[in-house]
């Protein structure tokens, strides 16, 4: 319940920040709502030498609205993803998703960054920046740098983040007119976690699908895209046979995980399902 | 004269007086407390489920910033412990238990060293550097597999893993198997449930000033825990006082003695100096005792009408790796006495083997073996109906024991009798309260649509307050079942009730007041309850087997009583009357039918301490302290239904009502009362749905380690509950209270598990075990579906 | 390992007072509100953010605080149980409510769960039964099975609750 003793710093700028992460790279740890990294302290499962407390960083925070896209930082919180009318406006998703994310205390502190740098494979926001063909603004010794969400989760709780870089925000592209989300979860009902969830865009074009992305979590060691589906559906009518195809064909193409809850196969089967919900509801 | 009950306060729905300090935040838990120069005791915990202990290193632990005293458990031999049950069934072979383990570790998470220092953070640090070098010994989670030939043993006077076997049987199930039209068999899972109260348990022991040592601890049952530390650390009994605060739920598991529970006064005394321990959660999961873990081998004997001819049940109880406190009484007694449920079972035979295997230790968590013979009793008749395409509430009133034949003694039982009851008005009120008949068609209806709906229905009774004390020395049970209550009038006329039960959330104050109100014919608000501490309280035996209405709320009805009957003595005198005039109600003594002027009991109160005015022979004071030994023990029963509605696509069950019917006798406080169902149903479905331990088979690792794995129901997971009552008094006591506390998750589990059976009839699903996650479920379809389920 | 006495100082106004302490880093809020400022009406129910025993309200949002470091809250506006009864004498609405409907028992997950539904009618001043539930998903109560929790915050915003 109690961490073991580490160092403490509130950085005051990214430069800051990342200096400080170069001195120990594998000492030091970065703090933002905490809501990942305190409970593992508290059960002893990490004990960095230090915490780089970069909540009061300018450059991570804010939601901004523009031409092009929308840039969500890091440090936007959980609560403020789904309370934001601006965001809302342009993507629902973000309030549907956020108000399946753990509890509404946690949600008040767990911030996007956070979830997404944490890669744990059943984490909401990975799914959604999936569907949402976002890409992940980085920040290192070296500069920035732009990842696709699609290529940025590799493993368990890895990503392509090098231990001397920070996750500076999201850039999600400005959605086409015509472009719906939806997201649909099945939550743990101990760790409010997905067993399985799935993000889903669609845009019809004279009854056919003009444009799809598929962002899956929950199933397998991270968070992935459904692209086998998604290219199935490309230009085709979301009849029912083409639902029940395209669903099969994402459970089926999908290596799931199993453990102690559900089993690889009812996993697949809630992939399943829920895409065949999600693109249900999409198609009327 | 006749005295009357002016002010009935029972039955009362009154708001709890004990509310406010709860509310602003000003309840008193045992981490609360603090006190000058207090160390704080961390544990090191077993990560091994079985184990030879090779060496204990502590030299680091030693000289680590704030520390005062590191042991491991070799220190401790010959000084404190061992660690004894105490309720052991007869012809039991009882484990050695050491506080902390000194050659051998059994279970993941028992005691193998221990810190105190300065600062709990310092502690926690300095048992990370104790260094221990094990050899890992195969481990045995499964009651069945431990109890099979070649399994890992446990302990050397307990063979095949077994301490205990108990045996019940009445008629002649043989006889009756042969008469029946079918006998079918199942086999049925009680599953592993970590009771979390959401206080964890804590303990602060603190030497005092004149030699004594004051212990606070979250206890259920004080003034055993001031018994069995006594005798087992080798402190005088009356220089013990052990101090229970606000309790944060108990729910059974704060009735038993732990390793913590030595080690702080121990330590204290040791290191003179107050020691506090605070479990956290996660260690929690660990180090208090577990609930159920059974396996039960049912068969029943029927005709083809339905009625049941013969029960036979073969119950294998796993309760970790030592005899804890009640351990070997639970699935014996108190589950195969009861296994056959409402029903008229004349032909009964039942076997009950007490398995220990490397877990958490198991023992009472509300209800303890009533769920599980309930739950008997209730799968069996579940599985006739289903057997022979009967309706259901149509089997189970078929073979209900009737009103007539109270006091029932199932199978002829000389341990078992149900003191009153009226299952067939309780089944009658379910009924119309739920709708059963216009929500039978409708799950009917919707089955053509693809829509899965089901109705769950269970009965059970079950016996609270064991008692009388002579009775229980037969099985073991080292403690009377009395319990006692001091009414003490200061000369003011206000009352001060020592009790001994302890409320853990029930309400107490509130209810006790009630009680004793009625008796006192004084307001309310002139009496104060005091409970949980041995240095003010008498004696007591505490909170349990929903016996604290029953037993403890008698012994405040009668020593309120004879409150009444001195001061009326004393009234007589100073109204120059002759006792049998006087006439006491609504707070003064009279003389009816004559001029003479009443007095109030706060001038007689008055009188009695003044003594000025005293009829000979008696003694100043008004002050009155009672044992009461019921007579025997009342038998709470209910009927609850469920309906459900199954996604057979993702398996996930939707709770769309539950109804509740309880007779639980005489009433005290509806709304407290339908408080404890609501609770208790809850604790029931969470069993069903969401909760069980998980083991790692191969190694023996506890999966459920926390909160993040272990499903405790949120507000979402659940429904309203919609509780009623009939009230048929029990004959056992003199306010006809049979208790209450447990009767919610006794019955709620059968029923959730019916109701889901019931919606997935149309696959041929005929069993599943608890609990019915989704992933459970939909892969019983997916089996039913391929053709595989037989 | 960083030194033990490498403390740091943390001022928050809590309950409306100003208070200075000096804290390891590693110090939980919940544990500056519990043994530094002695205020023990939030509670410690569990140790990985699921119970919520330990929600308080930091700049007027409900967070838990266990999993916040104090250096965490510097300079932040703190309130807890203690708090909603600075007089001692009147319950706040939302206690009222409790005490009114039987919504606590052991009263131990009490003051987390009365701060959560401070929040959750701030959010959704008129919410459905729904709602409630799972807008108090982030705390968990053993005993009352919740159904005269939700009673009482169905009571609350019938009657145009505003906290």
């Amino acid at each position: 319940m109690i961490p073991a003793a580490f160092d403490y710093v509130r950085a005051s700028s990214l430069a800051q920040a990342i200096d400080l992460l170069r001195d120990d790279p594998d000492g030091t740890k970065l703090l933002a709502g905490g809501h990942t990294l305190l409970p593992a302290l508290k059960l002893r499962l990490a004990s960095p030498e230090l915490l780089i407390d970069i909540g009061g960083i300018a450059e991570l925070k804010g939601i901004e609205i523009s031409e092009t896209g929308i840039r969500i930082g890091a440090l936007t919180t959980h609560a403020e993803l789904f309370a934001s009318e601006p965001l809302h406006g342009e993507l629902p998703i973000f309030r549907q998703a956020a108000s399946l994310i753990a509890d509404p205390q946690v949600r008040n502190r767990g911030t996007i960054g956070g979830s997404l740098a944490n890669a744990d494979p059943a984490a909401d926001w990975p799914a959604v920046v999936v569907a949402l063909q976002a890409e992940i603004e980085i920040v290192g010794p070296n500069g920035h740098r732009s990842v696709a969400a699609r290529d940025f989760f590799t493993d368990i709780f890895s990503t392509v983040l090098e231990p001397d870089e920070i996750l500076v925000s999201v850039h999600i592209p400005r959605p086409r007119t015509g472009m719906h989300f939806i997201y649909r979860k099945i939550r743990h009902p101990a760790s409010g976690f997905a067993v399985v969830a799935i993000a889903v865009g669609v845009r019809l074009q004279g009854g056919a699908v003009d444009q799809i992305s598929i962002g899956v979590t929950g199933a397998a060691n991270h968070a992935f895209t459904g692209q086998h589906a998604s290219d199935f559906l490309l230009g085709k009518t979301l009849s029912r046979d083409n639902i029940d195809k395209a669903a099969t064909l994402l459970s089926e193409t999908t290596e799931c995980l199993s453990d102690r809850y559900a089993s690889a196969e009812y996993r697949a089967n809630l992939i399943r399902v829920e895409t065949r919900r999600a693109l249900l509801a999409l198609s009327s | 004269m006749n005295d009357t009950t002016a002010i009935r306060h029972i039955g009362q729905p009154l708001r709890r007086r004990e509310d406010f300090k709860f509310l602003a935040g000003k309840g008193r838990y045992v981490d609360d407390v603090r006190l000058p120069g207090m160390l704080h005791m961390a544990v090191l915990r077993s990560p091994h489920a079985h184990a030879k202990i090779r060496s204990v290193d502590l030299s680091a632990a030693k000289v680590a910033p704030g520390v005062r005293l590191v042991l491991s458990g070799k220190a401790l031999v010959g000084k404190i412990g061992p660690i004894a049950p105490n309720w052991v069934i007869p012809g039991s072979k009882v484990p050695f238990r050491p506080v902390v383990a000194t050659d051998c570790v059994r279970f993941v998470g028992e005691c193998v060293a221990l810190v105190v220092a300065e600062t709990l953070a310092e502690a926690y640090d300095a048992v990370g550097m104790i260094e221990v070098e094990y050899d890992v010994l195969p481990a045995v989670i499964d009651e069945e597999v431990a109890i099979r030939e070649g399994a890992p043993q446990l302990h050397d006077n307990a063979p095949d893993n077994i301490t205990t076997i108990y045996k019940v049987r009445g008629g002649d199930y043989q006889n009756a198997a042969r008469e029946a039209d079918h006998v079918i068999g199942l086999r049925v899972v009680n599953n592993r449930l970590i009771p979390t109260c959401m206080e964890t348990r804590a303990i602060v022991a603190s030497p005092e000033p004149d030699g004594t040592l004051t212990v606070y601890i979250g206890s259920q049952v004080p003034h055993m825990h001031r018994r069995w530390i006594a005798e087992t650390v080798g402190i005088p009994e009356h220089q013990l006082r052990v101090v229970a605060p606000d309790i944060g739920g108990g729910f059974g598991a704060k009735m038993h003695l732990y390793p913590e529970d030595l080690l702080c006064p121990y330590l204290a005394r040791e290191l003179d100096a107050p020691v506090k321990w605070w479990e956290s959660r996660s260690e929690s999961h660990q180090s208090t005792s577990h609930g159920r873990a059974h396996t039960e081998n049912i068969e029943v004997a029927f005709r083809n009408d339905g009625k049941i001819l013969g029960l036979k049940v073969e119950t294998l109880g796993n309760v970790g790796a030592y005899l804890s406190n009640m351990a070997s009484g639970g699935p014996t007694v108190n589950t195969i006495n009861f296994g056959t449920g409402t029903y008229k079972i004349d032909n009964y035979e039942a076997i009950s083997r007490v398995v220990v295997t490397n877990t958490v230790p198991v023992d009472a968590y509300r209800g303890y073996g009533r769920p599980e013979g309930a739950y008997i009793a209730e799968r069996a008749i579940d599985a006739v109906a289903r057997y022979l395409k009967l309706d259901q509430v149509e089997v189970r009133r078929k073979n209900f024991v009737q009103p007539a034949e109270f006091p029932y003694r199932p199978y002829g039982s000389m341990g078992v009798m149900y003191d009153s009851g009226n299952y067939q008005g309780l089944l009658d009120k379910a009924l119309a309260a739920f709708d059963y008949d216009g929500r039978r068609s409708e799950c009917e209806a919707l089955r053509g649509s693809g829509i899965y709906r089901g109705i769950g229905v269970a009965a059970y009774t079950h016996m609270c307050g064991m008692a009388p004390s002579r009775r229980l020395a037969m099985s073991g049970f080292d403690r009377g079942g009395w319990e006692s209550a001091r009414v003490s009038i200061d000369s003011s006329g206000r009352a001060t009730i020592y009790s001994g039960s302890m409320s853990q959330g029930q309400g107490h104050i509130t209810s006790l007041s009630q009680i004793a109100a009625d008796v006192l014919q004084i307001p309310i608000e002139d009496i104060d309850i005091v409970q949980g501490d041995t240095r003010q309280v008498q004696a007591g035996h505490g909170t349990f087997n929903s016996r604290s209405m029953a037993v403890g709320g008698s012994s405040v009805h009668v020593s309120s009583q004879r409150i009444v009957a001195k001061a009326k003595k004393i009234a007589a005198g100073m109204l120059e009357v002759d006792e049998k005039d006087v006439s006491y109600s609504a707070g003064a003594f009279s003389v009816p039918g004559t001029d003479v002027a009443p007095v109030t009991f706060p001038k007689v109160a008055r009188m009695a301490y003044v003594g000025h005015k005293l009829p000979d022979g008696v003694a100043p004071g008004l002050d009155e302290t009672v044992f009461y030994d019921p007579t025997g023990m009342g038998a709470p029963s209910g009927i609850h239904l469920a309906y459900v509605e199954v996604d057979p696509e993702t398996g996930i069950v939707d709770i769309l009502d539950y109804v509740a019917v309880d007779d639980v006798g005489t009433l005290i406080n509806p709304r407290l009362a339908a408080g404890q169902i609501h609770g208790g149903v809850v604790q029931g479905i969470a069993q069903a749905l969401y909760e069980e331990v998980s083991y790692d088979p191969d190694n023996g690792q506890l999966l459920t380690g926390s909160l993040l794995d272990y499903a405790v129901p949120r507000a979402e997971h659940v429904p309203n509950i919609r509780s009623h009552f009939q009230e048929t008094p029990s004959p056992t006591n003199p306010i006809g209270v049979k208790g209450i506390g447990e009767s919610g998750s006794i019955a709620a589990p059968p029923c959730m598990v019916h109701a889901v059976l019931d919606a997935l009839s149309p696959f041929g699903i005929k069993h599943l075990d608890m609990p019915l996650t989704p992933p459970r479920v939909w892969a019983a379809i997916q089996q039913a579906r391929t053709g595989a389920s037989r | 390992m960083p030194e033990p006495d490498n403390r740091h100082v943390v001022t928050v106004e809590i309950n409306g007072a100003r208070k200075t302490v000096a804290v390891e880093a590693r110090r939980l809020l919940v544990h500056l509100i519990r043994e530094d400022l002695g205020l023990t009406g939030t509670h410690v129910g569990c140790d990985t953010s699921q119970c919520g025993a330990c929600t308080v309200e930091i700049d007027g949002q409900a967070i838990k605080s266990c999993t916040v470091l104090a250096v965490m809250a510097d300079g932040a506006s703190i309130t807890t149980i203690e708090g909603l009864t600075d007089t001692g004498a009147e319950l706040s609405p939302v206690q009222a409510a409790f005490h009114e409907h039987h919504a606590l028992q052991c009263g131990f997950c009490t003051p987390g769960m009365v701060m959560s539904v401070r929040q959750l009618l701030r959010d959704q001043p008129n919410p459905s039964e729904h709602d409630i539930r799972h807008g108090l998903a982030g705390n968990i109560c053993r005993c009352t099975g919740y159904h005269n929790i939700v009673r009482a915050v169905e009571s609350l915003a019938s009657k145009g609750y505003q906290s």
